[in-house]
């Protein structure tokens, strides 16, 4: 679809992932009749990411099935598709932003919503052609063609996007080592006993899973051969997955003098320090209400969503601040994760159930008080712990700690006990 | 779930993409076999329990695989919670 140069609509929305695409739909639910615009830089129509490494991997959900709408929405709900651009260059006084092409776009609006590109290893050839990151179609679609012939894969990245490419890879009959730099997977999402967890779990299914280990070189050049590691020893393999976090897409902003730190930073309404722009999903760096007003960003779907859903109503003039409490879910193996809360800077933890049981939850504490839970296999701990968060449930005694241990009670029969 | 994003209903959030993980795309059966009408599974179940708006006929739309039995199935979208 070309650009015209001096078009102008009064919200460009750039970026058409789930955050991107959730503002126009939340505009136009809430009744905005002004013209709406969404630039992707990617050619594909909108689509749901947390199924490229499961379902559509698998061959359970091909691409029509992953789209977020079907394609006749987006004329239906008069929202213009501009696929296949990239934003170069933000222009806050004149109002306008620059497409690679050259087309320029007027706006009312400006709601940046460019998540973030998969983190690069730090080595010469970070681009080889049996290197992939999981972030886009196009990578699922590589990861696909790679995985019907070739058979050893080596995933660098301990996090939730390494340890569900393992899984998956695992399930298709791969040899799969995994190789994470620090002592521990999921450092940064969870706490220690859910990773040893998770450890155990990917080693019972047959993955090489290694801990505190440095990749010293990707042997090969453009098509690596094996992985070199600090202490000398070699790990051949056919391709390799990278997972090693992303960052976040938010250059062009700062440029424009936008306020940058870990991605853009905005208030309790998503908006940035420019004028008429807002900044939302996985790139927004925001005080979280969940994180003790620490300033963090969150990538996940429900973040994107529901930050999207503030902005299109500060621009419907129905402004209420971000508070949602963050969730997030992983399937790995016939593992269900599900998560409720921030565990971030937690400082005790109470394991509820048996977890050689491969049912239980952990439940993080930060200053006396609940904070999250993560679940496995333990959807109404999932549902019920929700209240205990959001009540801001004490911990004080002894006996809270055995209530909340067993499995047996209710989460929310305890929830009536503090009140 | 996914027939009614395909039919354009577009106040189904349906977040997690149909992977049995939110309560995102609940409905209600109004009218259709009565089978269909209660959670298939403890986890849907749970998952409906999250909801404010949880009444008769509460389905987590996802959940329903539809085949030719269920020509004639009227569905109602719940309120977001």
């Amino acid at each position: 679809m070309p650009v015209e140069i001096g078009s102008h609509y009064d919200v460009v929305i750039v970026g058409a992932g789930h955050g991107g695409t959730q503002t126009a739909i939340a505009l136009r639910q809430g009744g905005f009749s002004g013209s709406i615009a969404i630039v992707g830089d990617e050619l594909e129509l909108p689509y749901e990411r947390p199924p490229l490494s499961k379902e559509y991997f698998a061959g359970q959900r091909d691409a029509a099935r992953i789209r977020i709408r079907p394609e006749a929405f987006w004329a239906d709900k008069d929202i213009a598709l501009l696929l296949g651009h990239r934003v170069a260059r933000v222009d806050p006084a004149g109002r306008e932003v620059w497409a690679s092409v050259g087309g320029r776009i007027g706006y009312g609006k400006l709601v940046w919503a460019t998540g973030g590109r998969p983190r690069p290893l730090p080595c010469h050839n970070s681009g080889a052609e049996n290197l992939l990151y999981i972030r886009t179609l196009a990578d699922a679609d590589r990861l696909k063609a790679l995985a019907e012939t070739a058979q050893r894969v080596v995933i660098i990245g301990g996090g939730y996007i390494g340890l569900e490419a393992a899984a998956v890879l695992r399930k298709a009959g791969k040899s799969v080592v995994l190789l994470e730099m620090l002592d521990r997977v999921l450092a940064r999402a969870a706490g220690e006993e859910m990773a040893r967890f998770v450890e155990a779990e990917h080693r019972r299914h047959g993955v090489d899973l290694r801990l505190g280990t440095r990749v010293e070189a990707l042997e090969g050049g453009d098509r690596i051969t094996g992985i070199r590691l600090a202490g000398g020893e070699r790990i051949p393999c056919d391709f390799v997955v990278a997972g090693i976090g992303i960052i976040p897409a938010v250059e062009e902003l700062a440029e424009a003098g936008a306020a940058t730190g870990n991605g853009v930073l905005v208030d309790d309404r998503c908006r940035t320090t420019l004028g008429d722009i807002y900044a939302i999903g996985d790139c927004a760096a925001h005080r979280n209400a969940h994180a003790e007003l620490a300033i963090i960003r969150l990538e996940s779907v429900q973040n994107a969503s529901d930050m999207a859903t503030v902005v299109a109503r500060d621009i419907m003039g129905q402004g209420q601040p971000y508070a949602a409490i963050p969730w997030f879910w992983s399937n790995q193996y016939d593992l269900r994760i599900q998560t409720i809360g921030l565990s971030i800077d937690h400082d005790d933890t109470i394991i509820r159930g048996d977890m050689a049981s491969g049912s239980f939850a952990v439940i993080y504490i930060r200053s006396g008080r609940i904070v999250a839970l993560d679940c496995v296999n333990a959807t109404r701990d999932y549902v019920q712990g929700k209240a205990l968060i959001l009540a801001g449930m004490h911990v004080a005694s002894d006996l809270d700690r055995e209530r909340l241990a067993d499995a047996s009670l209710p989460l929310k029969s305890l929830l009536a006990i503090e009140a | 779930m996914e027939a009614l994003r395909e039919g354009g209903f577009d106040d189904i959030l349906a977040l997690c993409g149909g992977c049995c993980s939110c309560a995102t795309c609940h409905v209600y059966i109004e009218h259709g076999p009565e089978e269909l009408k209660a959670p298939g599974s403890d986890d849907e179940d749970d998952l409906l329990e999250s909801s404010a708006h949880r009444g008769e006929g509460s389905r987590l739309s996802c959940q329903i695989t539809l085949d030719g039995a269920h020509d004639a199935l009227t569905v109602r979208l719940a309120p977001e919670d």
